[in-house]
């Protein structure tokens, strides 16, 4: 019964969406719009889902990881709190053999600002309306924990990509093959393209050759064969969606569920 | 290298330390932002149908701004999203803004801050432009304002009333508005407003994302977008066409054309290094067979 009722449900659902997006008529035209709605209640589950996984998964590993780091400063003797004081850094960052508790304090850094955030968004602490005022207003802890931390952290995450980019560019783009050569020479047409650049080292060509012009060059490799090579990545997404969805509202599909049981 | 043999320069080249290339790429950075290195822009056709769009449009059409991004991009998508804000405003255009994104909320409140509220003092909340918020549901929620927007948004983001707004008079759903704008860069964003809201809708979607987004958003232009701004690139060329055919904002933050300059920069840099790269690969596959006796 616990697996045939997710099933049935399932069946349903999938069922009812696929008449309303074929039958735009009413009953069935607003039955889409109806289902979507329920999919609102559901999102605020799995924020719920999500939040408690958070904390289940770090709040294991820190647990883990003290609990090691603490038969690792009992062994050999003596007074193992001080020991764990004196080590604490070697045991909290990465310096555990065992490799499930190894980096624990970075999971207590993640339940602390999940907790941080919560308690300030939840109770919107500070925040000048009270309970009423949205929760982003300026001045308020919610607002601040934002703009101090959570924003420059995740513009600083981005901004190394540039850095990890430039390296993995400089050892991956070798002209090894003919397909690696022209892949090198679309990724500089490209690159060039995107700045002044490729208009200042083609300026000087006639106009009748104006599609050799690099920032030309560029838009048609992005309309062209780019999206030919699109197109079909999508058409052929598609299909395996149209495909697994069959199976799934069909019920041949079921790792959705969890774990098969016999 | 082989037999103990001292690595060439070449070799050692090809073996460069990677703190070496973030060094460069850092300088070719922040030296043209510290030189203020600026190129001019020509608008391409694909940003220019979104500017003639709102250019096209009569004072007081609806323009829907969804922000679906978070802090992580707001360096490559807020420039677009400030320079489209400032023409829609400058056209006396009514903004409803709104987020698919959580932390797109914080963002909407930056922008009217910082660019409807400072630039645009004649702008009055409620009746020119309008914040509804984030809400939940991603696509679900496309889904259902495509019918029905007061179905999932009964009061604004300060928790008024809905109905006692009177720029929400006059709309019912998305079919009500001149035209979308959604940038962002992830999901939901640009794909899932084309699927569900201007596809099955038949409104005008234009959208500002991401350098790394915009290739596998080309497919949908021109016929299911209108236009596309991609990276900074796209966030310059209409910093530019705004600047050139509105003088008055010329004497405001464009952080899309002074970005361009580490662009162009840190691209060339970028080049110079696989060109490196390539010369010391080939040298070495020379070497290495020239030591085996092959040709």
């Amino acid at each position: 019964m616990r697996r045939q009722v997710p099933l049935i449900i399932t069946l349903i659902v999938g069922a009812v969406l696929i008449i309303a997006a074929f039958i735009p008529h009413h009953p069935f035209g607003r039955l889409g719009e109806n289902f979507s709605l329920y999919f609102d209640i559901i999102a605020v589950f799995a924020f719920l889902l999500g939040g408690g996984n958070l904390v289940r998964i770090h709040g294991a590993r820190f647990l883990r990881g003290v609990r090691t780091s603490v038969q690792e400063a009992k062994k050999g003797g003596g007074f193992w709190p001080l020991k764990f004081l004196v080590e604490f850094p070697f045991f909290a960052f990465g310096g555990l053999e065992d490799k499930r508790g190894r980096d624990w304090f970075f999971s207590l850094i993640t339940l602390a600002g999940f907790f941080a955030m919560l308690y300030a968004g939840l109770f919107k602490i500070g925040n000048p309306d009270g309970w009423q005022g949205n929760v982003t207003q300026p001045g308020g802890l919610f607002q601040e924990f934002y703009q101090s931390m959570f924003n420059p952290l995740q513009a600083t995450m981005y901004a190394l990509l540039a850095f990890f980019v430039a390296s993995a560019s400089y050892r991956a783009f070798r002209a090894k093959t003919l397909e690696a050569t022209i892949l090198l020479a679309t990724a500089f047409i490209i690159l060039l393209g995107r700045t002044p650049a490729g208009t200042y080292a083609t300026d000087w060509l006639p106009s009748w050759l104006d599609f050799f012009h690099i920032p030309n060059l560029a838009n048609w490799i992005m309309a062209v064969p780019n999206l030919a090579g699109q197109r079909a990545i999508m058409i052929g997404i598609s299909l395996g969606v149209i495909a697994m969805s069959l199976r799934v509202i069909l019920g041949v599909e079921r790792t959705y569920l969890g774990a098969d049981e016999k | 290298m082989a037999n103990g043999e001292r690595p060439t320069f070449l070799e050692r080249v090809q073996a460069i330390d990677r703190r070496i290339i973030f060094l460069f790429v850092a300088l070719a950075v922040s030296l043209p932002l510290v030189f203020h290195v600026i190129f001019p822009e020509k608008i391409s056709p694909i940003v220019s149908s979104m500017f003639d769009r709102i250019e096209s449009l009569p004072e007081g059409s609806r323009v829907l701004i969804s922000f679906d991004y978070s802090p992580s991009t707001v360096p490559e998508v807020q420039p677009m999203v400030d320079a489209v804000v400032r023409h829609c405003a400058a056209r006396k255009q009514k903004l409803y803004l709104m987020a698919l994104w959580a932390t797109g909320q914080n963002i909407t409140d930056e922008t009217i801050h910082r660019v409807i509220e400072k630039e645009f003092p004649e702008y009055r909340y409620g009746e020119d432009y309008l914040n509804l918020g984030y809400k939940s549901g991603n696509q679900g929620l496309i889904n259902v304002i495509l019918t029905d927007m007061k179905k999932m948004y009964t009061t604004d983001v300060h928790g008024t009333a809905i109905d006692s707004i009177p720029m929400m008079a006059q709309i019912r759903n998305l079919r009500n508005f001149d035209i979308i704008f959604t940038f962002g860069g992830g999901f939901p964003g640009t794909k899932e407003w084309v699927l569900f809201a201007g596809d099955p809708g038949k409104i005008p979607v234009a959208s500002g994302v991401t350098a790394v987004q915009a290739p596998l958003l080309y497919p949908y232009y021109p016929s299911q977008l209108l236009g596309l701004m991609g990276g900074i690139k796209g966030a310059a060329e209409y910093e530019y066409e705004l600047i050139r055919r509105y003088p008055r904002f010329a004497n405001v933050a464009h952080p899309g054309i002074d970005m361009m300059g580490p662009q162009a920069v840190a691209h060339l840099v970028i080049m110079l290094f696989i060109v490196i790269g390539n010369i010391a690969y080939f040298a070495g596959r020379r070497r290495e067979a020239k030591r085996q006796g092959t040709p």
